[in-house]
């Protein structure tokens, strides 16, 4: 047996996640919150509900328990609004392949480039960690 | 007495799955990225696994958010392939090994590692991904497979620690089944990327292959990476490299290193690959 630790804080474990720059992670709290946007995506996953998506966004997203301002980013694809409303990048992804984008392309729209230069950025070596790890430390 | 002879570690971005359906794993992007795998191919075709413990995760594929499970094995005969929004990869089903899963199952929840077992489950990218990579394009895979999948999406994702010590368990558990099966354990996922909000794109080739070092030889530091080394340096969904500490816990005290390869980038992400054996 290894050595016994003790368990962690959940309330310090979840408060360091906030000092990351540029990053929603997907806590339980946003899994609450986002329930239903992550849950209508997923139904995207159905080629007959991609058709009826398709033919009136607003009338399908009507039918979800979802807040106006929740159907409103969706409408709008605003991906960084989604991820503050609770929407997990794995379920959004659902209206990526819909609308016919590529992972990288979608993803692309929530940093601060374009997608050629994002993916340029990619091709050398990626964003780096520095300058990107910790919002109060700085490093 | 089933054994676990191997490990191995692999990224399973979907973008490889896309360039082995279209057969364009030698052009200019990807020849790179597969021909660091022509030598996990070569030898695979030798050591013939009965069995590979596949650990993954899903992508909101078959799993929703109805139901989180931390730790699902899959204890079906045979596995589907999932409709991620593109079409299902025209790859063939995956045979299960339900002797063995149930073996495993049992053992582990005795061993106080309490599981999800899931009889009817379609695998997503995360798992066919990876055999792709290992064994090309055949009629059907040349090896049973237990799906292992492990909830890395909705936090609190399990610690490396206790990846570890399932990998542990698991080890005892298959060493306790009385048939000879030469088994594997493939641990899947990363390396550094980060998929949303305005830090997508980060990847931390030095992390990364710090990483890769600590799974050979002796030691155990990589168990007590806490999570937030992983986010501050590899990105919200280089987290998934927990499920390689299942694998590497799987070999026993000691690994000796058969191969590794790693590749930036792959669509967003940074690509890596390591053949372990469990050294006495």
């Amino acid at each position: 047996m290894s050595e016994l630790k003790p368990t962690q804080n959940i309330h310090e474990y979840l408060a360091e996640f906030d000092d990351i720059p540029g990053t929603r992670v997907y806590t339980a709290a946003r899994a609450r919150k986002g329930y239903w946007i992550n849950q209508f995506a997923m139904s995207l996953m159905k080629a007959e509900n991609r058709e009826r998506f398709k033919a009136n966004e607003r009338a399908y997203i009507d039918e979800w328990n979802i807040s106006e301002e929740g159907k409103q980013a969706l409408l709008a694809r605003d991906y960084n609004r989604l991820l503050d409303l609770g929407g997990n990048v794995y379920f959004l992804s659902k209206l990526f392949s819909t609308d016919g984008f590529s992972f990288a392309e979608a993803v692309s729209t929530m940093t601060d480039m374009t997608f050629p230069e994002y993916q340029d950025m990619m091709k050398k070596g990626g964003r780096s960690p520095q300058g990107n790890r910790s919002i109060k430390g700085g490093y | 007495m089933a054994r676990i002879t191997a490990g191995i570690g692999s990224s399973h971005v979907p973008l490889l799955g896309v360039a082995v359906d279209q057969g364009k794993t030698r052009d200019e992007y990807f020849s790179p990225i597969f021909a660091g795998y022509d030598w996990t191919r070569d030898w695979e075709k030798q050591q013939k696994p009965d069995v590979v413990i596949l650990v993954y995760n899903d992508h909101a594929s078959f799993f929703d958010m109805k139901i989180v499970p931390t730790f699902a094995i899959g204890c079906a005969e045979r596995f589907g392939i999932c409709d991620e929004g593109w079409g299902p990869r025209p790859v063939p089903d995956v045979e299960g090994h339900p002797d063995l899963a149930w073996h495993i199952a049992q053992s582990l929840i005795l061993d106080e590692f309490d599981m999800t077992i899931v009889n009817e489950m379609d695998v997503d990218h995360g798992l066919t991904v990876p055999l792709s990579m290992m064994f090309d394009t055949p009629k059907t895979w040349p090896t049973k497979v237990i799906p292992l999948a492990v909830n890395v999406v909705t936090y609190p994702v399990p610690s490396g620690n206790r990846c570890w010590a399932l990998g542990e368990a698991i080890r005892r558990a298959v060493e306790s089944f009385p048939e000879d099966l030469n088994v594997q354990i493939w641990g899947t996922g990363g390396m550094s990327h980060q998929l949303q909000g305005p830090r997508a794109g980060l990847l931390n080739r030095e992390w990364d292959n710090k990483f890769l070092d600590m799974l050979v030889g002796d030691s155990d530091a990589a168990r007590w990476i806490p999570h937030i080394e992983y986010l501050r340096e590899t990105g919200s969904e280089g987290i998934e490299m927990v499920m390689w500490l299942i694998m590497r816990g799987a070999l026993g005290k000691k690994t000796r290193c058969l191969h590794r390869h790693y590749h930036i980038p792959c669509s967003n992400t940074a690509i890596g690959h390591i053949v372990l054996e469990p050294e006495a």
